[in-house]
């Protein structure tokens, strides 16, 4: 196969080949025209053929790994990765590639009568085709990878705010499911404020966790026992009914944490032991929170001991 | 052989861990902190571990050992100043002190002290 006429039948006809491949990408059923215009993806067609007649006849038609493709390689791989970001399907992404067939294989017809030659030539190009269509659909997984660690990372950080209702009082309203590496983010984030802001409550408020098994519950458990260790008391809040139900069914113990159903119910809680009140404008009726409570009463409450 | 102060401010006892906690010294000051709560009847006793920024399990149960024996000379004991990365770990050890109360630094632990011990 070193001898193969394969890069001179793709150099001496790269226009006939790039309006038959042309055609059959527009006519195949995977075209997206919603995401790719005729003009984007004519040149880019063109662009890669170049690229490929260029690899190719600098020796090793098969050889997609050597140095001489590497300009094929990146541009497929930036290819991908546009397209990966653009909603392609990986089929919509691999059929730019092996679309490329049909108009080679009628370029390698047209060139020889040789049946010999023609199988020859035929069985190389399908194996380039094949090796190249199969690197862009691994590149096309790749860049989809990535772009999922990227939105992990950027939901981890952005679903663990820690919030300061008032001088003392943090809420951290936690959304989405708890694991693991969530539970110890969320712990050292919360413990950090603690002490930056010298706060004695925390409120967690669960109302945006969609389940709450063992493993979630002896996750919040934990990170109370810490705060609780710092000095500061926690309250959970946004128990949602069904969660209360579970909870008991699991047999989990939370009687040594105050809870409470809403996150306005715990921030009352919390302002009363902090000796604070709300009143309205005029002071003259005072709102529900201002139950009289002593601050001796108050540190009195704390919980666990 | 060094030794962790013991303060006496008024009520109550004031300890103050301000070097790196081993095994003997804690065990000594277990032995110091009892016989001064029985000598001088304090009603309460602080200790500080603002400084503290490694502990393990033996420190653990040592903090809460000497909170259990306060309370049997009937003193209130209460730990402040815990660093994050030391309550992460005594809870990942699974100690979380339940006998022990907690405060965020000296003046609320103080304020703690004289609310619970009337």
């Amino acid at each position: 196969m070193a001898d193969s006429r394969l890069p001179e039948i793709i150099r001496a006809n790269e226009t006939e080949i790039l309006s038959s491949w042309m055609s059959s990408q527009l006519q195949s059923l995977t075209t997206r025209r919603d995401l790719l215009t005729e003009v984007d993806l004519h040149r880019e067609s063109r662009d890669f053929l170049a690229a490929l007649s260029r690899a190719a006849s600098q020796g090793g038609v098969l050889e997609i790994t050597s140095p001489s493709y590497a300009m094929v390689r990146d541009f497929l791989a930036n290819l991908s990765a546009s397209r990966a970001r653009q909603g392609f399907s990986p089929g919509e992404t691999a059929t730019f590639v092996f679309s490329l067939k049909q108009a080679l294989f009628s370029q390698i017809r047209k060139s020889t009568t040789d049946v010999q030659v023609l199988a020859d030539e035929t069985w190389a190009a399908t194996v380039l085709v094949d090796k190249l269509g199969l690197f862009t659909a691994e590149m096309f997984q790749k860049s989809r990878e990535q772009l999922i660690i990227r939105q992990q990372q950027e939901m981890m950080e952005l679903s663990t705010p820690v919030v300061t209702l008032w001088r003392g009082i943090l809420a951290l309203p936690l959304i989405g499911t708890l694991d693991s590496a969530r539970t110890q983010v969320v712990m050292e984030n919360l413990l950090q404020r603690i002490v930056e802001t010298g706060s004695v409550i925390a409120i967690l408020d669960i109302t945006g966790v969609p389940t709450v098994d063992t493993l979630v519950a002896q996750h919040l458990l934990k990170t109370v026992a810490a705060a609780r260790l710092m000095g500061a008391d926690c309250i959970i809040s946004g128990i949602r009914p069904q969660i209360a139900q579970t909870i008991v069914h699991l047999g989990v113990e939370l009687s040594t944490v105050t809870t409470k159903a809403t996150l306005a119910d715990a921030f009352a809680v919390a302002l009363r032991r902090l000796d604070l009140r709300v009143t309205n404008g005029s002071g003259a009726t005072p709102a529900p929170t201002s139950a009289p409570a002593h601050h001796a009463n108050g540190a009195a409450e704390t919980t666990g001991a | 052989m060094e030794r962790i102060p013991i303060l006496k401010m008024g009520r109550f006892l004031l300890v103050s861990i301000q070097v790196d906690m081993h095994d003997r010294l804690a065990l000594q000051l277990q032995d110091d902190l009892t016989t001064r709560i029985a000598d001088t009847g304090a009603q309460g006793v602080l200790i500080d571990i603002s400084a503290l920024e490694m502990v393990d399990s033996f420190i653990g149960r040592m903090l809460g050992n000497i909170a259990a024996m306060s309370s049997v000379l009937d003193a209130r004991t209460v730990v402040v100043g815990m660093r994050p990365a030391v309550a992460i770990t005594l809870v990942e050890l699974g100690m979380s002190l339940p006998g022990v109360q907690t405060a965020l630094d000296v003046e609320k632990g103080m304020e703690l002290l004289a609310a619970v011990s009337g």
